[in-house]
This record gives structure tokens, C-alpha cells and sequence, in this order.
């Protein structure tokens, strides 16, 4: 690019200018504190700079990335710390209370609970991050796709969204799960039929909305072209709602798979997920209620969690809530 | 009016073809059909064979399909393939009266709960019922409906014991699945109901109807609940799909013989025919209240047009 050349005063311009001015007695020099008042002694603080103080400030979503890291903790670690498989049956020890030996007690099977509970925590991340991130990959590309395109691409586009939308996506997940059987995989699958809409149009709206802006038709008349457009200016600067659509897309694909695990069509013995831990315990719950409590504690947690962060990267990533 | 509700039904209809359309497909795409020599291993093929053409499995899947689709325009759903004797319209038809009864308390439930919390907790800013109301908010949205059901079945029906634990047929035995599947629609309507009246008691109407000196409980229920209600008007839509979720669960978990115990059992049974069936009247169920409850909206609300 070329440099611009338009006048710029130098500084010996300006001192001849104060000098004749100053000379004639027309002028006064300012005080020094009162140039000071135009001097901006803040530090800039970028957007994400700023969401992140915000965050940092809430106590909940605080709390909730805490509680996250601990199950994260719980998932990748969990299983190593005690000397017992996650399958391992021995009816010898069957249906014990909590101990020293067994810190969730064991199942009817004589099972450690607390190695199946922190096992099931991989698996609900896992299910909840996988599902979030594709869903977020395909509704980015979709929806920007629509939005920037627009006219009759956008009206189709949307139109089939609406279509698939209209039917509640629980029927589409459990058509899905029938199709494919119960693992882990065809979950993770099933969710991917029909998550991804909600981001779509949350994205094509943000597009909508900034595509008009001066620095787009900026970028057109350097000759940006437009797949770099979308994805360099247009997708970056929709960032904030799409985060926030994304995290409380996985407290939903948690509650799915333990919901589907549940009903007996998620995930199959003897692999424990939390969702069938819960099923598991209920027929004896009466006289074994540790059984229900982990697993259900576990789920309500990362859902309160994953919903507590969401609500603070709402508050911290929309800019009309600046302090 | 008219032309919006046409054009409403065209896109209902367009969503139906294609969920039966998918929903047809999928269930034939499965690997191993009911009457499979792989699945059955005690009958002779000859049986088979013959169940397979009574069943019309012999035909190629696209005359299948014309076939179905024949049959659901003259409301035929077609034969379980589980349950000897049984249409799928006979299950639906028995099952509907108790999902629709256990469903509709519960949708009624919950807005006699939700609202008023909502409105006293907008009006006592800051008070414990806005306390109370924001952890059941919480809680009720966190919790999965399965995880409540267990807690109020393990208090109610097993310690306590003044709750019947499963069954359906009396009053009492409606009690905890009429709460349970009330319990995150009551948070979700408590809070719309809460920062869509905070925003009307704002608008200047207000102000000028107090300081006309309207008695304050007149103010609340005449121009601010009017004003303030129609979110979740709106909710009443998605909410029978949340239903739903529940009632998959509820009515397995307390043997209510409504439709979602009979989807349930044919999900994990692989009667397919019940699956299409089900999945079908579902969907349809579900887009006409939603279109019932937009039309109703828009005629309660004048500032909405009808030019979508």
C-alpha cells in the first residue's frame, strides 16, 4: 500500500506557529496539568481483555470452571487412583456402603462405584465437548455461509433449517440412536443431526448484522476475497455469541446421553455412564441409596456448571454490557 | 390471518413429509429386520416368509414407502410388529388419554405455579421469594428430570410413604409425575415471567396508570400481568416438546400406560413399526399446538402482523 502523503505539520512548524503567536501577546501557554487532561491514561482494553476481567470478577462461573476442572480431573485421573477396573466384578464384596476400600461404595455386582463415576465422567465430557465442538463447526459454517451469501441461498438455507427445526429434535435423536445402536460414537452422532441449528441462525444473525459494516466493504475494496471475508472479519467478530451458544450446548448434550442411558437406548453395558448408573441403582434404591446419589450428583453438577460458566461468558462477551 | 395460518400449515406440512420421509428410511435402513432369519431363530423360514409378505417387507422399499404413505393419509398407521394383534393406532389410542391427562396438569401446573412466583418475585425485587425463586430457577433448568423424579419417588413413595410409588388410576398416583414434569417448566416460566414483568412495571404506562392512582394490586393485574404474560405464551409451544422428554421418563419410571412408555418399550424392542408410528402422530401433535399457540398468541398480542 501506498504511504499516505497528505500535509502533516512537522514539529519545527508548530514551534514557529507557537513562537509568532506566543510573541504577539494574543496567546497564553496552557498549564502543563491542563494538557495532561487530554492525555488518555487508561490502558486500552481489548474486548477479550475486558470479557476476561468480567468473568474473573463472577463468583458463579468461577465456581463453575472449578467444579469443571474437577471433573476434568476426576475423568482423566479417576480411574488410575483406585486398583480396580471399571468392569471388575466381585460378588464378595456386593452392595457396600462407602469406605476406605471403596469411596462411593460398590454395586450389585460388587463394582467400585467411584472408578464407574469418574469413568462415566469421561464419557459425558467426551460426549458433551465432542458434540458442542462439531456442532459448532458445522453451524459456523453453515450459518456464515447463509448469512453472507444471502438472497435465495439464505432463504433455502434457512427454510431447511426451519423444516428440521419444527420437529422436536429428541424424535430425531432417538430415530438416530435406533439406526445406529447404543455407543458412545452413534450419541455423539445423533446429536450432530440436529444441534447444529440453533448456532446456525445465532451465527447468520451476527452476520447479518455486521456484514453492512465499514470495515467489510473495507476489506471488499482491497480485494479481499470472500471466503476470507467470512472467515478472517466476519466469523472472529461474531466470536462472543457463538461461545456462549456452545457452552450451553454441552450441559444439553450431557443431559442427553444420560437421558438416552437412562431410558436403556444410550450407551450399553457394562460401560458406565452416568445415566446408567442412575438406571442401575433404582431397583434397589430403598436400601442402597449411595448408588443413586454419585451419579446423580455428578450429572446435576457439570450441568449446573457448564450452565453457571455460560451465564458469565453471556454477561462478560456481550458488549452492550459494558461497565 | 387466514393466509398466515395456510402458509403456517404448508411449512408444518413440508416438516412432516420429510420427519416421515427420514423417519421411513432410517427404520428400514436398519441392519436386520423383525422377521429376519438372523433375528428368529426358532421359526422355520417358510413362516417367515409368509410374515414378511403379510407385512409387505417382500416389496421394494419404494413401493413400501408408497404403500405407508397410502396408508397414513387414510389415518392408517399399520401393524406393531411386536405386539400380536395390535395396530399402531390402537396403541396410540390407548396410550393418548393417559400421557394427555398426566401432560396436561402438568402444563397447568406449572403456569399456576410459575406465574405467580414470578410476578411476586419482580415485585419484591431482592426478597427471599426472588431468592427462591432464582435457586429453583437453578436447579429446576440443571437438573435432569430423571434425577428429580428418583429424589421426590425416594422421599415421597419410599420414606415417607404417603405416595403410591408407581401405578396409575387415582389421584394420588398422578401426584409425582405431574410435579416432576412440571419442575424446569415452572423455573423457566418463574424467570420469563419475572424479567418480562420487571420490564413492563419500567414503561411509562405504568408510571401514568399509579399516578392516576389506580390501587397498586389493579396497576399489577390489570396492565402489568396483561402485558408481561405474553412470553410465555409463547413457551407454551416448546414446552409440550419438553413434555415430551418427560414424559419418556416419567411414564417408564411410574408405569403410566401412556405413549411414551409404548415408545420407550419400542425403542428398545426394535418394533419399528410403533417407532414410525409414534414418531409420526409425535411430530404432527406437536406442530399443531405450536401453530395453535402462535395463532393464539398473535390474536392476544395486536402488535404482532401476520406477514411471516
Amino acid at each position: 500500500m501506498k504511504k499516505n502523503t497528505g500535509f502533516i505539520p512537522d514539529e519545527t512548524y508548530l514551534k514557529d506557529i507557537d513562537a509568532a503567536a506566543l510573541s504577539g501577546g494574543l496567546f497564553e501557554p496552557l498549564p502543563s496539568e491542563e494538557k495532561q487532561t487530554d492525555v488518555i491514561n487508561r490502558p486500552s482494553v481489548s474486548y477479550w481483555e475486558n470479557a476476561r476481567a468480567k468473568l474473573k470478577a463472577d463468583p458463579l462461573a468461577m465456581g463453575g470452571f472449578m467444579i469443571i476442572a474437577i471433573m476434568i480431573a476426576l475423568a482423566v485421573f479417576g480411574p488410575m487412583m483406585r486398583p480396580y477396573a471399571y468392569d471388575e466384578q466381585n460378588y464378595s464384596i456386593a452392595n457396600q456402603t462407602p469406605s476406605a476400600d471403596h469411596w462411593f461404595g460398590t454395586d450389585k455386582f460388587g463394582r467400585d462405584l467411584f472408578v464407574r463415576v469418574a469413568y462415566g465422567a469421561r464419557i459425558s465430557l467426551t460426549v458433551g465437548m465432542a458434540a458442542a465442538a462439531i456442532n459448532m463447526a458445522v453451524g459456523v459454517i453453515y450459518g456464515g455461509i447463509s448469512g453472507f451469501v444471502g438472497g435465495r441461498t439464505d432463504m433455502l438455507m434457512m427454510r431447511i433449517v426451519d423444516i428440521i427445526m419444527a420437529v422436536p429434535s429428541l424424535l430425531y435423536i432417538i430415530l438416530v440412536m435406533v439406526f445406529l445402536g447404543a455407543h458412545m460414537h452413534s450419541i455423539i452422532i445423533a446429536l450432530c443431526f440436529t444441534y447444529w441449528l440453533g448456532t446456525a441462525r445465532i451465527v447468520r444473525a451476527q452476520i447479518l448484522s455486521i456484514k453492512s459494516q465499514d470495515f467489510v466493504l473495507a476489506a471488499k475494496v482491497i480485494g479481499e476475497t470472500d471466503s476470507k471475508i467470512l472467515f478472517r472479519h466476519l466469523i472472529p467478530n461474531s466470536m462472543g455469541p457463538i461461545i456462549v451458544t456452545v457452552t450451553f450446548l454441552i450441559p444439553q448434550a450431557i443431559f442427553y446421553e444420560a437421558f438416552l442411558s437412562f431410558i436403556g437406548i444410550g450407551i450399553a453395558v457394562p460401560v458406565a455412564s452416568w445415566g446408567t448408573l442412575a438406571n442401575d441403582s433404582l431397583s434397589n434404591m430403598n436400601t442402597y441409596p449411595h448408588l443413586m446419589l454419585f451419579p446423580a450428583l455428578a450429572i446435576s453438577l457439570t450441568i449446573f456448571a457448564f450452565n453457571f460458566i455460560g451465564d458469565g461468558l453471556r454477561d462478560a462477551l456481550d458488549p452492550r454490557l459494558k461497565r | 390471518m387466514a393466509k398466515y395460518i395456510l402458509k403456517r400449515l404448508a411449512a408444518a406440512g413440508i416438516s412432516m413429509l420429510v420427519l416421515v420421509t427420514a423417519t421411513f428410511f432410517l427404520m428400514h435402513a436398519v441392519p436386520g429386520s423383525p422377521f429376519s432369519p438372523g433375528e428368529q431363530r426358532n421359526v422355520p423360514p417358510k413362516v417367515l416368509e409368509n410374515l414378511r409378505s403379510k407385512y409387505g417387507l417382500d416389496l421394494p422399499v419404494w413401493k413400501q414407502y408408497l404403500n405407508y404413505m397410502d396408508n397414513l393419509f387414510h389415518g392408517n398407521l399399520g401393524y406393531s410388529f411386536k405386539k400380536l394383534n395390535y395396530t399402531v393406532n390402537e396403541l396410540i389410542t390407548s396410550g393418548f388419554p393417559a400421557s394427555a391427562v398426566v401432560g396436561a396438569l402438568a402444563i397447568l401446573f406449572a403456569l399456576a405455579v410459575g406465574i405467580p412466583l414470578g410476578i411476586t418475585s419482580a415485585l419484591k425485587r431482592g426478597g427471599w421469594m426472588d431468592w427462591f425463586s432464582m435457586i429453583l430457577a437453578t436447579v429446576g433448568i440443571s437438573m435432569p428430570i430423571f434425577i428429580i423424579a428418583i429424589l421426590l419417588m425416594f422421599v415421597f413413595s419410599m420414606k415417607l410413604q404417603i405416595l403410591p410409588i408407581y401405578g396409575y388410576g387415582t389421584a394420588s398416583h398422578l401426584v409425582i409425575p405431574v410435579i416432576c414434569l412440571a419442575f424446569s417448566p415452572i423455573a423457566y416460566i418463574t424467570r420469563l415471567m419475572r424479567s418480562s414483568m420487571l420490564e413492563v412495571l419500567r414503561q411509562d404506562y405504568i408510571r401514568s396508570t399509579r399516578a392516576r392512582g389506580v390501587p397498586e394490586l389493579m396497576v399489577i393485574a390489570k396492565h402489568g400481568v396483561r402485558n408481561s404474560i405474553l412470553p410465555v405464551v409463547t413457551y407454551i409451544g416448546p414446552l409440550i416438546a419438553i413434555l415430551l422428554t418427560g414424559s419418556f421418563v416419567v411414564e417408564r419410571l411410574f408405569m403410566i400406560p401412556g405413549i411414551g412408555r409404548y415408545f420407550v418399550t419400542a425403542v428398545s424392542e426394535r418394533d419399528y413399526s410403533v417407532i414410525l408410528g409414534i414418531t409420526i402422530f409425535y411430530g404432527a401433535f406437536i406442530m399443531l399446538c405450536t401453530l395453535l399457540v402462535d395463532v393464539a398468541y398473535a390474536i392476544i398480542d395486536p402488535r404482532v402482523k401476520f406477514t411471516d
